[in-house]
């Protein structure tokens, strides 16, 4: 594992230790079934989420059903 | 009035949606003929009525079991002090409010709760329906309603600065469980009572439902949004996520599986979200006359009573009683208090 650079939902962030999108949705504790994840303007699908392997300078969106209204 | 009057009206009401080249006659006169379903009339519901009822919505059923507080008229459009004050609910008082914007449209206003029971009726005879509601179980079970009965609906959510909004279309688009297979638990996610909203994000969020209902109702689905679209007002930022393909596996649009909807008894308590109310609900519903509640009532504490409502003070507790046997009992988070309330007041 390595340090990279990728853009979060806009941001550019630094990612320590994170390999997959999994790695990602764990260390910021989330829960897998709860959010939706983009990589680089494809859905990334929930059972992939283990597989895909980030990059240093993926763009990513992890989304959260939000609930007001 | 003549009927050639009455024509002429309608003309000048839509001519600038009629000369609108993405709606036109044909578009103005399906939106005429159009039947929605509002689910929730709150923040989101208030400005999607508003928007479609002066649109032309030809037939508009405004579902809410609330009243209007002071604290909702920040962003609530359509309701005003003299609501609060007469304890009108919100669906009966939007369907008044709107009635004069636009008196060719049909209003049903529905004063009640939305739950397994009684969802399938509300949106069963609609061509599409508004996602209104301010909680994660509504929109699960709005879901399974919806896929069953095969009628799109657009979801829309709002909170602090920020919102979302998708379309879907039953077996066409990817489902709310396909996004999103598991609904936050209660507590889980931050709602309007603890992190605050901001109506100017609100109406963006519910300017887009409402566009996507109008291009769905004028029969312009090629131009339905496919992305899941998420706007921050105060980072002016507009982004959208590509929803892909259904989830071959969904357990509601790909399994038929509708575990909300077959959640059949509805809860019996339930904690309205910061506004230290607990609601009461009986099933099956009975049909109280509030008159004779009220003659019951009179040494308890201060009476008042409507078409709609019933509302007694009691010792710092405030209990407002609905003809179905629902009643709001404010003043309290705590459900086994405001059951033993209920109990001793109306009867269980």
């Amino acid at each position: 594992m390595e340090r990279m650079q990728v853009e979060l939902n806009g941001k550019m962030t630094q990612l320590d230790g994170v390999a997959t999108v999994g790695d990602l949705i764990r260390s910021k504790d989330l829960k897998p079934r709860m959010v939706a994840v983009e990589l680089n303007g494809e859905i990334v699908p929930r059972e992939k989420f283990d597989e895909q392997v980030l990059s240093d300078g993926d763009r990513l969106e992890i989304v959260h059903f939000v609930g007001g209204g | 009035m003549t009927e050639q009057n009455m024509i002429d009206n309608q003309q000048a009401r839509y001519a600038r949606q009629r000369i609108l080249g993405v709606i036109g006659e044909t578009g103005q006169q399906r939106l005429l003929d159009a039947r929605i379903a509002i689910l929730g009339v709150g923040a989101l519901g208030t400005h999607v009525a508003d928007t479609l009822t002066r649109a032309g919505v030809g037939f508009i059923r405004l579902v809410d079991r609330d009243l209007p507080e002071l604290s909702n008229l920040q962003r609530q459009i359509l309701f005003d002090l003299s609501d609060v004050e007469r304890g009108v609910p919100k669906a009966a008082a939007a369907a008044e409010r709107l009635s004069a914007v636009n008196p060719n449209i049909e209003f049903e206003p529905l004063v009640t709760d939305i739950n397994p029971t009684n969802i399938e009726r509300m949106i069963s005879d609609v061509d599409l329906v508004i996602d209104g509601s301010d909680n994660f179980e509504l929109r699960y079970l709005l879901n399974d309603a919806a896929i069953k009965h095969s009628v799109p609906w657009v979801y829309g959510g709002v909170i602090s600065t920020h919102g979302m909004s998708m379309t879907i279309r039953p077996g066409i688009s990817p489902c709310l469980r396909c996004v999103f297979p598991e609904s936050p638990a209660p507590g889980d996610a931050p709602t309007c009572d603890t992190a605050g909203v901001l109506g100017a994000a609100v109406a963006m969020v519910a300017s887009i439902q409402s566009t996507e209902a109008i291009k769905y109702l004028t029969g312009d689905h090629d131009s339905l949004s496919q992305h899941l679209t998420m706007i921050d007002l105060w980072e002016m930022s507009f982004r959208q996520v590509s929803l892909g393909e259904r989830d071959p596996s969904c357990p509601a649009c790909g399994n038929h599986d509708f575990a909300f909807l077959d959640r059949q008894a509805p809860r019996q308590t339930t904690d309205l979200c910061g506004s230290d109310s607990i609601q009461i609900m009986i099933d099956p519903a009975p049909s109280l006359s509030l008159e004779s509640l009220a003659n019951r009532l009179r040494d308890a504490g201060e009476v008042s009573y409507n078409a709609y409502l019933l509302r007694v003070q009691l010792n710092g507790y405030q209990m407002t009683v609905f003809p179905d046997g629902r009643a709001i009992i404010k003043g309290t988070t705590d459900p086994g208090e405001a059951r033993s309330l209920y109990a001793r007041y109306v009867g269980m």
